[in-house]
């Protein structure tokens, strides 16, 4: 029996009276891998914002684990990675363990020890988070989103500051995490490529939903082809099939 | 005279227990406004409370009460501030900048009306710690106790939202109830502080002892610790080198924290040099 862990209904928000999405419709069950496509300004943070509560839609309607959104209360279900922590101050005094443990509500050791592990990270754990590099700092607020093992995990861009190593070590972690524990992703990103070769379904919006559906239907879909242009849908769906032959 | 004959005196007890959980209480506040770039916040207020005190004094309250009666018009204007910065169309600066100006105006006009700046308007602008009254010591304690319990219990949302408000609102964190609590603190920490140091120079209660501790890079615990001892050390200093040398004593415990800041910057470039 499949579980519904997101589901949206006809979402509209506007910034001051600038429409920035509208009437959003999608769900997502266990397990799915999603990846969320569009243009610069198309509306896939704002999406997001929404979805977590940092927004309040205008209109409609959006559940999280089957409970409305203003009702629903384990948070610790949810880890979400920001594109860009909104005004990072250099001067914070958080040491990257304290940063990581604002994930869980009680902290235990071992499980900031273990997040911090797996991102390479644990050597790290009584600095300040303002004397790292901006790529550390983003292997942090990682940690931070998987340190409560949620059911859902959120990237908003998760990998603009990593290096290619760790891009791809972050990569096989939420794919490992996807398959192995049924962990739902919602990944938002520009990269095409990293699309198709992680996600099983794709989402492409420019401030509404343009297509929704598995990737199979993706590369078999005309209006794709028209808006991506052949190019671009050959190579998120030649990577996607190498993924598929991989599994 | 000695110290120790300065400090037997009833009123000397009283203004230094009051001081110093005034002053520690600011000192926590700080950290959190510092970190959050709203330090400006304590003069915005402070200029709000000049005002409060102009009507409290011109409607006619004993002057024994008036910090317990401006409490009320200094937290709404708080609100005020949190309200406008609120609305997206208003940096916290200029929210800070609009409510202050308002509050000083308010200040001018009832002050005029009740006949120009009386001796007791006056005391409040420079603050005398040593009128302090066992009402306003009880005010201090309540409003310490508040703090110390706020930053206990509200700990994870206070730290999630000073890092990053968006954070913290993706983690289910009720911000808008973390920011209401510590706008209306802060407004009754503002309140209470005019007497020990003045309405002219409260703010500096918030900022010096957190800007200081922050430069040693120490964990968020650690800083908020760190803080609380220059703001203590600071106005039993200062109150006691300005019993000794008859000098204002807002001004002196302000110095101290001015000082504090000073050695602390010094040592660290020292350091920095050094490594």
């Amino acid at each position: 029996m499949s579980t519904t862990i997101i589901s949206t209904h006809h979402l509209t928000y506007s910034y001051n009276s600038t429409p920035a999405i509208s009437d959003i419709s999608f769900g997502l069950e266990k397990g799915d891998y999603l990846g969320i496509v569009g243009p610069n300004g198309s509306g896939k943070s704002t999406l997001v914002k929404n979805i977590l509560g940092i927004l309040t839609p205008l209109s409609g309607s959006i559940y999280l684990f089957a409970q409305p959104q203003n009702e629903f209360r384990q948070w610790e279900k949810i880890g979400y990675l920001p594109q860009k922590l909104s005004a990072l101050n250099t001067h914070f005094p958080g040491s990257v363990s304290e940063i990581t443990a604002m994930g869980v509500k009680k902290r235990k050791a071992s499980e900031i020890k273990n997040a911090l592990e797996m991102m390479g990270i644990a050597h790290l754990a009584s600095r300040l988070i303002g004397e790292l590099s901006y790529g550390e700092q983003q292997r942090v607020m990682l940690a931070r989103a998987l340190v409560s093992q949620p059911d859902l995990l959120i990237f908003d861009e998760p990998t603009t500051a990593l290096d290619p190593e760790t891009r791809d070590i972050f990569y096989s972690l939420t794919e490992k995490l996807n398959t192995t524990n049924k962990t739902t992703i919602i990944l938002v990103t520009h990269d095409i490529g990293i699309i198709g070769q992680y996600a099983r379904r794709l989402l492409y919006m420019d401030k509404k939903v343009l297509f929704t559906g598995t990737f199979e239907e993706f590369c078999a879909s005309s209006e794709m082809t028209g808006f991506f242009g052949s190019g671009s849908q050959h190579i998120i769906c030649h990577q996607h099939n190498d993924l598929e032959k991989i599994n | 005279m000695l110290i120790a004959d300065i400090i037997s005196y009833e009123f000397v007890q009283r203004a230094l227990i009051t001081g110093v959980l005034i002053a520690a209480a600011c000192s926590i506040l700080g950290v959190f406004l510092v970190l959050r770039r709203l330090s400006l916040i304590g003069d915005g207020l402070a200029h709000v409370t000049f005002g409060s005190v102009a009507i409290v004094l011109l409607i006619g309250f004993s002057p024994l009460y008036v910090t317990l009666a401006a409490l009320p018009l200094v937290v709404v204007s708080s609100m005020a501030i949190l309200h406008l910065t609120r609305s997206r169309r208003i940096h916290g600066d200029a929210a800070i900048g609009i409510v202050s100006s308002i509050g000083i105006a308010l200040g001018v006009i009832m002050a005029s009306l009740s006949g120009g700046y009386n001796a007791d308007l006056l005391s409040y602008l420079f603050g005398n710690i040593l009128t302090a009254t066992q009402t306003e010591l009880i005010l201090s304690l309540i409003i310490f106790t508040a703090v110390i319990l706020f930053v206990v219990f509200f700990y994870r949302n206070l730290f999630t939202v000073t890092f990053d408000e968006e954070l913290a609102k993706s983690m289910g964190v009720k911000t808008n109830r973390v920011n209401v609590i510590l706008m209306i603190l802060t407004a009754a920490a503002v309140v209470s502080a005019m007497k020990i140091a003045g309405i002219m120079l409260v703010s500096a209660l918030l900022i010096l002892p957190a800007v200081a501790a922050l430069q040693f890079s120490l964990s968020f615990k650690a800083t908020i610790i760190a803080s609380v001892i220059f703001s203590v050390i600071s106005v039993i200093g200062g109150m006691l080198f300005s019993f000794t040398f008859n000098l204002p004593t807002g001004g002196t415990i302000v110095i101290f924290n001015a000082v504090f800041l000073v050695i602390v910057l010094l040592a660290k470039k020292m350091l920095q040099a050094k490594m």
